[in-house]
């Protein structure tokens, strides 16, 4: 079966930088979400990824940094070939692994 | 810890949860707390919808709210709560007008009136649309705005009730996750409501949002509130299967069916719905539990295709007639390798809505004090099958109704010592836990049970497999390992919608296990028959040690 690769850019805005590599099992058509799912739920259920409507492209809550690109992973095809670096967004206070915030000021409890 | 005081507390941030939240205030209420899991108004059903919505208008002909009324009664095979289908039919108009008022644009014909088209089980024209594929996102952006401009209104994404505080025999408000942080969150409220839309999720093949979880039904029966209906879990017939299609809904195929029809054929290319008693030589016009039956039996007799489905074909519709009705739509489905006019796409069942839920009465109070419901967390109007289109006036109607109510709902009686329980939980939860089992691998695996198990046809043995798996699972929450870290914890939210999705999935196995005949969505192969003694609504209810049963009847 093909593999992609991922290296994922991990930890919280107060930790030093690391990414850590995973290999998830490749599908044609697959997606990055996909596959940050595929990872939640067989190798590491700590990952964190900030996600809603999983398919749909209608939240917008999904948007990271692919190969340096700012990209929705729900709509951003998986490729069997490279490692993909995926990293959170740039310009937003990091919380974890890829989620940031990105919620309005006005939405936040402080 | 955080602690909140509202007046009214409305859990859930999609079309019901938002327009509650509006409808409290506008009825009165001081202060209003709007939360979602998600972010407030893009998580949840509504933003999903890019079909149509009913509502008898009269735009395109003759209608009045009674024969929707018919309609919806009929599609619920017997078992509607008339009370609430009614309410639904008759507000449903005002609210869909007042939708166009928000600046939601309705498709309309060249003489301007707003377009609408016969979706199965309607007896005439009467659901509208947003072009192309647009009517969630328009009806979810407009209320945004409106909530958004109510300063009584305080919104707050990424909040997640975990769970109702009850002190003596009512509900006065809720502890909650903050994901940011890791900790607790109490809330007290004089009245809060449930609009945490369905559990669509707890199924493999889905249309469901990530917080379709069914955390409502949780919470209702945590709080002693009773459910109803639960067996009965719409399976959309047509949802996407193959080829792999990313970017939009995999239910994105039935507004191309009202305009053009289309062709449902078996795996050797032929018609097969007229075995099933659905003639579609004129229309589309199969209701969706007779498709979702008749594609399921064609797949288990090996008649499917390749991916498991069905085909749906447009291949016979001329070049232009397919880019007049698709639009853009034409562009997007090539950018996934899709040319309709040269194949046809898979199709298969897929999980999209919950007739089941909460008990209320007509102001979407349940029969626990201080606490409401809204939307589709709500059971009873839709019976055993919804009707197309009735799912986004059911979010508005009932919505605004349940904020109208709960605005005037009396002072409550908060207790810390009543929500110590649930907060104490949280505290020893985000500590972390060393372990084997983790939950986002039990959520999966809970997803393959249900659609196995319990999804379009279901038998026995099935039945009792997954109660048993379930109940495992549920001793096992004990044992789940939570990941090190506070901020953003993903492991210590997955532990919560276990915990919710559990609850939800074996009310939904209880109650089918009862229902010792099939009827609308629930399919017996051991019963294949309606059995007129059971055109009764059943419940299901859970005691304080976690045990949940269905009503007899």
């Amino acid at each position: 079966m093909k593999t992609a690769r991922l290296s994922v850019r991990r930890g919280t805005a107060d930790e030093p930088p690391r990414y850590a590599e995973f290999s998830v099992p490749f599908e044609d058509g697959a997606t990055v979400l996909d596959a940050l799912l595929w990872v939640r739920a067989h190798r590491d259920p700590s990952l964190a990824v900030r996600y809603s409507c999983i398919n749909a492209n209608v939240c917008k809550e999904c948007t990271i940094a692919v190969d340096g690109k700012v990209v929705y992973a729900c709509t951003t095809r998986l490729v069997a070939d490279r490692a993909m670096v995926l990293e959170p967004l740039p310009g937003k206070r990091r919380l974890r692994d890829l989620v940031t915030e990105t919620r309005s000021p006005r939405e936040r409890l402080s | 810890m955080t602690h909140l005081d509202t007046d009214v507390l409305v859990v859930g941030a999609g079309g019901a949860g938002m327009y509650a939240a509006l409808a409290a205030a506008r009825a009165g209420a001081e202060r209003v707390l709007l939360i979602d899991k998600s972010l407030v108004g893009r998580g949840g059903a509504t933003i999903m919808a890019q079909m149509t919505v009913a509502a008898a208008l009269a735009e395109e002909s003759d209608d009045d709210w009674r024969w929707h009324l018919d309609d919806t009664l009929a599609a619920g095979r017997g078992l509607c709560d008339e009370t609430l289908a009614a309410l639904l039919c008759e507000e449903a108009p005002l609210r869909i007008r007042e939708m166009g008022d928000w600046q939601v644009g309705w498709a309309r014909r060249d003489n301007g009136r707003i377009a609408q088209v016969t979706a199965p089980g309607h007896s005439r024209p009467r659901c509208c649309y947003v072009d192309f594929l647009n009517t969630g996102p328009a009806v979810a952006a407009a209320l945004r705005r409106q909530v958004s401009r109510i300063d009584r209104v305080r919104r707050v994404s990424n909040l997640t009730v975990t769970d109702p505080v009850v002190a003596d025999g009512a509900v006065v408000g809720a502890v909650a996750l903050d994901a940011a942080s890791g900790t607790a969150v109490t809330i007290a409220a004089k009245a809060t409501i449930i609009a945490t839309g369905g559990l669509t999720r707890i199924y493999r093949r889905n249309s469901a949002s990530a917080n379709m979880g069914g955390d409502g039904y949780a919470l209702a029966l945590l709080a002693g509130a009773p459910l109803v209906d639960m067996e009965f879990v719409q399976f959309f017939p047509i949802g996407h299967l193959a080829p792999r299609l990313v970017g939009m809904d995999p239910i994105m195929w039935d507004p191309f069916r009202y305009k053009l029809g289309g062709r449902l054929l078996d795996g050797a290319g032929n018609e097969f719905l007229a075995r099933y008693g659905s003639d579609e030589t004129d229309a589309y016009t199969t209701p969706r539990d007779i498709a979702s039956y008749a594609i399921t039996q064609e797949v288990a007799a090996g008649r499917g295709s390749p991916h498991g489905g069905v085909y749906l074909s447009f291949e016979h519709v001329p070049a232009a007639a397919l880019r007049e009705a698709f639009g853009p739509v034409i562009e997007r489905l090539a950018r996934n390798g899709i040319d309709l006019a040269r194949t046809p796409v898979e199709v298969s069942p897929i999980a999209h809505y919950h007739m089941g839920g909460v008990v209320v009465d007509e102001r979407m109070a349940t029969e626990v004090p201080g606490l409401y419901a809204a939307g589709e967390a709500v059971g009873g109007a839709n019976g055993a099958n919804r009707l197309s289109g009735n799912a986004i006036p059911e979010a508005l109607v009932f919505g605004e109704r349940a904020g109208r109510f709960a605005a005037t709902a009396k002072p409550a009686g908060w207790r810390d010592s009543a929500a110590a329980e649930a907060v104490e939980r949280i505290r020893e939860l985000a500590d972390g836990r060393p372990g084997d089992i983790a939950a986002s691998a039990l959520l999966d695996e809970l997803r393959g049970l249900m659609g196995d198990d319990v999804g379009p046809l279901r038998g026995e043995v099935g039945l009792e497999r997954a109660h048993a798996r379930l109940g495992g699972m549920r001793a096992a929450l004990g044992e789940v390992a939570i990941a090190p870290g506070r901020e953003c914890n993903a492991s210590l939210a997955d532990w919560f919608e276990l915990r919710a999705s559990l609850i939800a999935a074996e009310a939904v196995t209880r109650a089918a296990l009862a229902r010792r005949e099939s009827r609308g969505a629930h399919r017996r192969e051991d019963f294949p028959d309606s059995v007129p003694q059971f055109a009764k609504s059943r419940r299901v209810a859970m005691d304080s040690a976690g045990s949940i049963t269905a009503s007899r009847e």
